[in-house]
């Protein structure tokens, strides 16, 4: 809170406060990291040495083969690349599908415009918990069930992006696409060579939401999957819990890995996911 | 237009439907296009979103155990419902979590506030508050079992250190919920913390020019400008919370599994349980039926209430 210093004791009082706020954050901040470390500390020891008491952050010696170790008593590599695939696939299908009833909904008139527009925000209204059982049951009747088709396919067609692109479409001016009519280039070519390299930052945001999202998600896939070497990785995991329930090593170094990708994304585009959460928290204020 | 329209006179039928379709005016070749666009998206959202919200209502009045082909069982799903112990005693463990995770929210915004100040390390504070957020449910799932665990866990460890004997955490009926509940708060502070960082960048600067100039303190300040001005994130962020709380299952189906005895079954634990362990699918439905009545119920609630409280400038 900007008040400005009037004299010493206020300048001292200051200083103890950004003190006081530096010893609470760091507290907090430490109390985040621990759980990470804990589990990179236990990834690497032995299955003994886990339980000892004291328990200890530095492991006497550090146990790398566990990280091979998981690959072989799992199927984690067909996990990971299962992950790896889903995540893919999703979020480029998702990109090029939101984005393109985005820019049509936000940049062409055509008769139902609003009705068809209040159709995709109702379905933001209803929480995806309810919709989990005819979900699966039209995955049956599709036979898609234990494919990674039925674990891709709702994920791209979610209103959300569709709304988001939207509303970032509608901010750019309508100048842009009048030359580009009148040169009688095609509505794709104005979505494809104007619209889109103006949306990066737009599109950077919902690809990285699109990518956590489906890295992480569980509950779908772990209820259309049933063969171990169709699972993505959080559901694996889970089996693997189910394994190894006190192999504390196994499974923290399984998470560890689980986490890599994501943490990976999020250093290289701390900003878009920084820009992600302003942009729904400011949805309604 | 008057040119086109003469041409138009001498096209046979079949010429005039690609007439339509190719030429037609700028009005009728866009809405052409823009259909052509949304085919797809449609598609999908009709298939994938819209059918399955409305067969939600539907697959409630069906006696179907995916093994048999579906009965018509009117209301006697929905009868049951309300004799089922299970599902009341799984409807009060969700309220208890949701009324746990609440209060989080202080959290977040005292975090929030701390790093609305000229600091240094904000930036790497901030960062490390949001990686949990971030990271996926079943693992962070595995390391709290892990760090729960009664006798060789980091958490009963510390408290020994300060001469506490911790509990049993998840296999305690009375301690695993309020463990689930501190682990929500430890993955969600983070996310809570930014949008409410985002909603205090935006209080302009000149209302505490003001109020400093009228000789208001720190507290007067928070209390009298920050905090109703912020009234419409902290409206955002309850809802949102609420919403995503209350169909907690990841971290209940990891970590404790519904348990010890049915502690900490929730709703969608419940749900899933009675759908994809049992398939009694007309069941479940209902239970996911009540699951959306209530929280609508409770966002209907909270817009009226808001009136009271949340002040937009």
């Amino acid at each position: 809170m900007p008040t400005k210093a009037r004299g010493p004791n206020q300048r001292v009082s200051q200083a103890m406060g950004r003190i006081i706020s530096h010893i609470i954050l760091l507290g907090g901040a430490i109390t985040m990291v621990v759980p990470f470390v804990w589990m990179l500390s236990s990834s690497l020891k032995t299955n003994l040495e886990v339980f000892r008491i004291p328990p200890t952050f530095i492991p006497d010696v550090a146990q790398w083969q566990n990280y091979i170790e998981i690959f072989k008593v799992v199927p984690y590599g067909r996990w990971f690349l299962n992950s790896l695939f889903i995540t893919v696939v999703q979020t480029v299908l998702y990109m090029f599908i939101a984005s393109l009833a985005g820019f049509t909904f936000a940049r062409l008139r055509f008769p139902g415009r609003d009705v068809i527009f209040t159709l995709y925000l109702a379905t933001l209204m209803v929480p995806g918990e309810v919709t989990l059982i005819p979900k699966f049951i039209l995955m049956r009747k599709l036979e898609l069930i234990d494919t990674l088709t039925a674990v891709i396919l709702p994920g791209i067609f979610n209103a959300y992006g569709v709304f988001l692109l939207r509303q970032f479409f509608m901010t750019l001016p309508e100048s842009l696409e009048e030359a580009a009519i009148l040169d009688g280039a095609s509505y794709f070519r104005i979505y494809w060579n104007i619209i889109l390299p103006l949306a990066g930052p737009a599109l950077a945001t919902l690809a990285i939401f699109s990518f956590r999202g489906a890295w992480n998600d569980f509950t779908w896939p772990l209820i259309v999957i049933n063969s171990e070497h169709l699972k993505p990785l959080s559901v694996g995991l889970a089996s693997f819990h189910g394994l190894y329930e006190t192999n504390w090593p196994y499974l923290m170094a399984a998470s560890t890995v689980a986490l890599i990708p994501i943490i990976i994304v999020f250093v290289a585009a701390q900003k878009y996911f920084v820009r992600g959460i302003a942009l729904t928290g400011l949805k309604e204020g | 237009m008057e040119r086109t329209l003469s041409v138009r006179h001498k096209l046979s039928a079949s010429q005039r439907l690609k007439w339509l379709i190719r030429g037609g005016g700028i009005e009728k070749r866009r809405a052409l296009w823009a259909y052509a666009f949304l085919s797809l998206s449609l598609l999908g959202l009709l298939v994938f979103w819209v059918l399955p919200i409305i067969a939600a209502f539907g697959l409630g009045f069906l006696k179907w155990t995916l093994l048999s082909s579906p009965e018509w069982a009117g209301l006697s799903n929905f009868q049951r419902l309300l004799d089922d112990k299970y599902f009341w005693n799984a409807l009060k463990n969700t309220f208890y979590y949701v009324a746990g995770v609440m209060p989080g929210i202080i959290i977040s915004l005292f975090l929030a506030v701390l790093l609305n100040q000229k600091l240094r390390f904000t930036t790497l504070y901030r960062t490390l508050y949001y990686l949990p957020t971030i990271t996926m449910w079943t693992a962070i799932a595995l390391v709290w079992k892990w760090l729960y665990s009664p006798q060789y866990g980091l958490v009963n460890w510390t408290l020994g250190l300060i001469g506490i004997k911790g509990p049993a955490w998840l296999s305690d009926p009375n301690w695993a919920m309020p463990a689930q509940i501190f682990t929500s708060w430890w993955k969600g502070a983070g996310y809570n913390m930014l949008i409410l960082l985002a909603g205090l960048q935006g209080i302009p600067r000149i209302y505490y020019e003001a109020a400093a100039i009228d000789g208001a303190n720190w507290w007067q300040q928070f209390r009298h400008v920050t905090l109703p001005l912020l009234t419409p994130t902290i409206y955002f962020v309850v809802v949102m919370t609420f919403i995503g709380s209350f169909g907690v299952f990841a971290q209940i189906y990891i970590m404790t599994e519904g348990g010890p005895g049915q502690a900490t079954t929730t709703i969608i634990y419940y749900l899933y349980n009675t759908a994809f362990k049992y398939f009694d699918i007309g069941y479940a439905d209902v239970l996911a039926i009540a699951f959306f009545i209530v929280v609508f119920t409770f966002t209907i609630i909270q817009t009226q209430l808001q009136k009271r409280w949340v002040h937009y400038t």
